[in-house]
């Protein structure tokens, strides 16, 4: 009994001593174990008086206890210092790039068409589509464009033979809407369209949306209502100045050219807008009678609005896209930046 | 049409500077292209007379002159012109003048001769492009020693309109001033047109064969003319400002009328004509040598000007080389005709020309003007050829005229057209000022349209007229009302849209390639395939339609390679056009093309090039968004542009609809692409019919899994091995995995282990293991009975 103080002691050390959660074991097992000296001790109190055992084991007991918590304490700090290290071990560099695909993306054409189309499906049109290989008649007489008229010299259209072509405008496809269905009739016609026009301005190929709206009582003031709201939602722009201006076009009447202000200069007069503040960017009218009754609806009845607008232009005033011929080279470089 | 700002303010003048009465006429719906000055910048220029003139001492082609500038002072000036004479009046620059370009007239000394200043030719004053002959010899009535800008107006500016076709009434100084009249409410002031005295009885016999197409025909005579003289100055500025070179008197008159009244007109020589103008349709096989020099087959579908000899001209296009006016002219023949604007359409284009003449008959000339036209012609000649006209001839058919006749406006559709009521002063004030006459009863106008609104003949046409000269920024703005109305919405098919979204998140670039592509590199692709070719292609490289998706794609790649992009991933939806005109169906199609590394370079990317799996997984992914991806199969087959072993036929329910492969080695070598490169093109529609999901109850019992590996001969495609599995393994089996195709070490050459992860479950009760073994039994015997399999111990 009289060496406790020293077993304790010697206890105390081993335990400060442990590096690990195994040497710690080994201590415990040491003294506090079946076997272990501090048990022995307590298994020796049979040889005692009965006056000293009480008071005996109760020292023995302290003594155990004190080193429980002091192997308690060593084991949290051991553990600590186990995660610590590991958590060390196991840094990484959060900076590299994830793994795995990297996201393609839209043309800008198509970017340019769905954002279009989107705008006016709010408002309650329908998206139609139509062939691209046209017949003389939806391309140009139901739109009130007879042969050898001169607004068929106005759109230099590609030819299969004497009358079959490459649409000029996405506008038979308003014609088969309007033979097909009874108004209300509300929809935006996206799509190719062909003029056999190359040069730094043009090219053979390009998408337009034309949209339709053919119901009673429908006003030039309504088209011209629909198309500055277009035009501000369209640029994110509610003070963009929008003026319209009279012009031709054989399928509508009145007919009108819609100019913005230039949106590169706002108006102060650049390169793009040719100084004069304003750009060009779509075409419109009400609906012309004939139209009307080529396609079978009473034009005393209904009256409607249509308008039409370059896909690739808008794109550009959108996004700033200086050269027209970059859309159809598909170069990754310039894909990649509408991602 | 392009005509200076000067000449129309004697017309029409509104208060407004030269930018802003452009922006008036483009406001009127007469786009003002451009507004340019009509010389360049240059100031210290006068009129001065040169005086006398002698041999540089030490020069051969240069001569010393002394010039009166007005100063009162003779000046020395050194001028190397040929064409500089005494008495001449010449556009002189001063020391201390600015010429074009920023060119500085300073003292000089030529050859040792002092020089001060500089005779002008016209290039050198901007007046004349490219580099004249000579100096610039004005009329001997210019006022020497006034400012040469001064005096011959060069402080003006031209203004070129790009009309619509429909107003071919504007295609004149008087069609324009009407235009600005009426929109800046300014009044127009026509020039005077007095009738012309016959001052014999010259004449030439007329006769109209076809009044369809020439309804009027005013000829005149005009005997003894000198066509030798020059063109007035005023006259040969006024063209030159429009756009119009100077030919001879005769042909600047004629211009010069067409340009002020909007009437085209002709001047034949007198003495080459012969018996009488016939106006008919050619005969087919007559010939006629234009005054162009090119020489036309004609039809019965031209009309001509002919003589007894042949066809003059072909009427309201262009006349004939052999009757046109030339130096030695005696004796004018002056036309001026109204063609309908029907049998001239076209004409010009069929025989590859576009002339002044046919521009303005096409859209239609005033039926009304032609006689003023004639007379305004006579007056001007007379004043400068000289000569004696004669009385006009004139026939006329009045039924085929244009008939101009009244057009009612209603006022309420007024209103609901245009969203607002105008005031009926303002009505009236545009009629009036368009020309129109317009009266009311009760609540509809009537309106007299003028003989030279072509495009003016029903309501609406009086409607944008009225919005037109109005204003269209004055008219109100609003927003359509209508009823809201839920359509059905299709669940079921799959938006394209989601397709191309679901593209664009495994790593594809969208495209978007020309719809024609070339024949050659289409004929490489599609061999066999047919597909319309354009009559008038913009290139041959650009003229046959694309019967795949394939060539664009395969374009694009190359367009991509060449330019160091490695990795490419692109995929384009649009039509595909198959089958010769008669027999087309356009069919819209998705397509894909990958190339170059599996991943994007990276830290921890694999470097393997891509192969035919990386794609069909994409493709899988696209199918599978219809929820029946069992309906689609992939079936080894052959096509020209894939590699044989390569490539699979897309089959929904047994339907081809599309491909996917390797594109061929063959066709890679002669595109001299380097890299594998695999291909799918897919009909959209395939793509984007799905089901709405099903719901099926979850059981609640344990599932049963065996894992089993078959051995058999390499050749054995893996789908079918797996369908007669299943087709075996009873209405239980739930799921089912290939987790592992091997070939190699353990398993004997040409053949392969397929093994198969299968998953049972019933939905009310537990499966016990004689019953799985027996379905095992089942799908061993099926497996080894079709396909020669067997279970790898």
């Amino acid at each position: 009994m009289d060496h406790l103080p020293a077993l304790v002691n010697e206890a105390r050390a081993a335990i400060a001593a442990a590096e690990d959660a195994q040497a710690l074991d080994q201590v415990r097992v040491r003294f506090l174990g079946k076997k272990g000296e501090i048990t022995a001790l307590l298994k020796g109190l049979g040889r005692l008086s009965a006056e000293e055992r009480p008071a005996a084991g109760e020292r023995i007991n302290e003594a155990k206890q004190a080193l429980q918590a002091d192997l308690d304490q060593r084991k949290q700090v051991i553990d600590e210092a186990a995660l610590a290290a590991q958590l060390e071990a196991e840094r990484i560099d959060v900076t590299l790039p994830g793994r795995g695909e990297v996201n393609g993306g839209l043309h800008p054409v198509t970017r340019t068409l769905e954002r279009i189309e989107s705008l006016f499906q709010h408002i309650g049109f329908e998206v139609a589509v139509g062939p691209e290989i046209e017949d003389d008649f939806h391309n140009f007489e139901a739109l009130n464009i007879p042969a050898h008229h001169p607004a068929r010299g106005m759109a230099d259209t590609f030819y299969f033979d004497a009358t079959r072509l490459l649409r000029t405008h996405t506008s038979p496809v308003q014609v088969r809407t309007m033979q097909s269905q009874e108004p209300p009739i509300r929809i935006v016609c996206p799509g190719r369209v062909y003029r056999s026009d190359s040069d730094l301005t043009h090219t053979p190929m390009f998408h337009q949306v034309e949209g339709l709206l053919v119901d009673e009582g429908v006003s030039f003031a309504d088209l011209k209502g629909t198309i500055a709201d277009f035009l501000h939602a369209f640029f994110e722009r509610d003070d963009l100045e929008v003026r319209f201006r009279p012009s031709y076009f054989p399928f509508t009447e009145p007919s009108a050219e819609v100019d913005i202000q230039c949106v590169m200069c706002r108006g102060e007069g650049c390169r793009v807008c040719s100084q004069s503040g304003w750009l060009e960017v779509m075409g419109c009218g009400m609906v012309h009678p004939a139209v009307f009754r080529h396609s079978g609806i009473d034009p005393e009845r209904y009256t409607g609005f249509a308008f039409g607008m370059g896909a690739e232009r808008l794109a550009m005033l959108r996004y700033g896209v200086n050269d027209l011929r970059l859309f159809f080279d598909n170069d990754l470089r310039f894909l990649s930046q509408f991602n | 049409m392009k005509f200076s700002e000067a000449w129309l303010r004697e017309w029409v003048s509104p208060a407004l500077e030269t930018q802003a009465l452009a922006d008036a006429i483009t406001m009127a719906g007469l786009e003002v292209d451009a507004v340019e000055p009509v010389a360049a910048t240059f100031h210290g220029v006068v009129v001065a007379t040169v005086t006398d003139k002698s041999p540089h001492p030490d020069a051969d082609k240069l001569n010393v002159c002394q010039v009166d500038d007005g100063s009162g002072e003779p000046v020395q000036v050194v001028c190397g012109a040929p064409n500089v004479d005494i008495g001449q009046r010449v556009p002189f620059a001063r020391v201390g003048a600015v010429l074009p370009e920023d060119f500085k007239i300073k003292k000089a000394k030529l050859r040792g001769v002092e020089s001060r200043g500089m005779i002008c030719s016209a290039s050198e004053l901007g007046l004349e492009e490219g580099r004249s002959e000579g100096i610039y010899v004005l009329p001997p009535d210019a006022p020497t020693g006034q400012d040469f800008r001064t005096w011959l107006g060069l402080d003006d500016h031209t203004i070129d309109v790009d009309l619509t076709p429909n107003r071919g009434d504007c295609l004149s100084l008087r069609g324009v001033a009407r235009e600005v009249g009426s929109v800046t409410g300014t009044k127009v002031s026509e020039p005077t047109v007095s009738t012309v005295v016959a001052r014999n009885n010259a004449q030439f016999p007329v006769s109209v064969h076809d009044g369809e197409g020439c309804p009027r025909y005013l000829g005149r005579v005009i005997r003894d003319v000198d066509v030798t003289v020059k063109t007035p100055l005023w006259m040969r500025e006024r063209l030159r400002r429009s756009g119009i070179r100077s030919i001879d008197p005769a042909v600047d008159v004629t211009n010069y009328v067409m340009l002020e009244l909007g009437q085209p007109m002709h001047a034949f020589d007198l003495d080459s004509l012969e018996g009488g103008i016939e106006v008919r349709r050619a005969a087919v096989g007559e010939r006629l040598t234009l005054l162009d020099g090119q020489e036309v087959a004609l039809d019965d579908s031209t009309l001509v000007i002919a003589d007894r000899s042949g066809p003059l001209a072909i009427a309201g296009v262009m006349g004939g080389e052999s009757t046109g006016v030339t130096s030695r002219t005696r004796h004018l023949f002056l036309e001026a005709a109204f063609f309908s604007p029907l049998v001239v359409a076209g004409k010009a284009r069929d025989f590859g020309l576009h002339t002044d003449a046919s521009h303005r008959f096409e859209r239609g000339v005033d039926p009304d003007i032609t006689r003023t036209a004639m007379e305004r012609a006579t007056e001007l000649l007379l004043s400068i050829v000289g000569g004696a006209p004669g009385p006009i001839t004139e026939v006329r058919n009045p039924a085929t005229l244009p008939h101009r006749g009244s057009v009612e406006l209603r006022r309420d559709r007024l209103a609901s057209c245009l969203g607002v009521r105008l005031a009926d002063e303002e009505i009236q004030r545009i009629f009036r000022s368009l020309g129109m006459t317009s009266s009311v009863s009760g609540q509809t106008w009537h309106v007299q349209v003028p003989s030279w609104r072509f495009d003016v003949s029903i309501e609406e046409d009086l409607i944008e007229e009225l919005a037109r000269i109005h204003g269209y920024n004055r008219l109100p703005a609003t927003r359509p009302e209508a009823r809201l109305w839920l359509k059905a919405d299709d669940e079921a098919t799959q938006p394209l849209k989601r397709l191309r979204r679901h593209m664009v998140s495994r790593g594809y670039q969208e495209a978007v390639t020309y719809s024609f592509v070339s024949p050659e590199l289409q004929s490489l692709i599609v061999p066999e395939g047919v597909s319309p070719a354009l009559a008038n292609p913009i290139s041959s490289d650009m003229s046959v339609m694309r019967h795949s998706l394939f060539p664009g794609l395969i374009k694009a790649l190359t367009h991509n390679l060449n330019r160091q992009q490695h990795r490419v991933r692109l995929f384009e939806t649009g039509l595909v056009f198959q089958g010769a005109l008669d027999d087309l169906t356009q069919t819209s199609m998705f397509g894909g093309l990958i190339c170059g590394p599996r991943s994007a370079e990276g830290w921890s990317a694999s470097r393997e090039g891509v192969d035919f799996f990386d794609l069909k997984g994409d493709l899988e992914s696209l199918m599978a968004m219809s929820g029946c991806m069992e309906e689609w199969t992939f079936v080894s087959a052959s096509h020209p542009a894939l590699h044989p072993g390569r490539s699979a036929r897309l089959e929904r329910n047994g339907v081809a609809v599309g491909w996917l492969g390797a594109l061929h080695p063959d066709i890679r070598s002669q595109l001299d692409i380097k890299p594998d490169v695999y291909v799918f093109e897919v009909e959209q529609e395939a793509l984007t019919r799905g089901v709405i999901p099903k719901f099926k109850p979850l059981s609640r019992y344990p599932e049963v899994r065996r894992d089993l590996a078959f051995l058999v001969d390499e050749s054995v495609g893996v789908t079918p091995l797996v369908e007669a599995i299943r087709a075996q393994a009873g209405e239980w089996l739930t799921r089912w995995q290939l987790f592992d195709v091997y070939q190699g070490a353990g398993v004997e050459a040409g053949a392969k282990s397929v093994a198969l992860g299968l998953t049972w479950q019933h939905p009310s009760r537990t499966l016990n293991d004689e019953e799985i073994n027996q379905l095992i039994a089942d799908v061993v015997q099926a497996a080894q009975a079709r396909f020669g399999a067997r279970l790898r111990s």
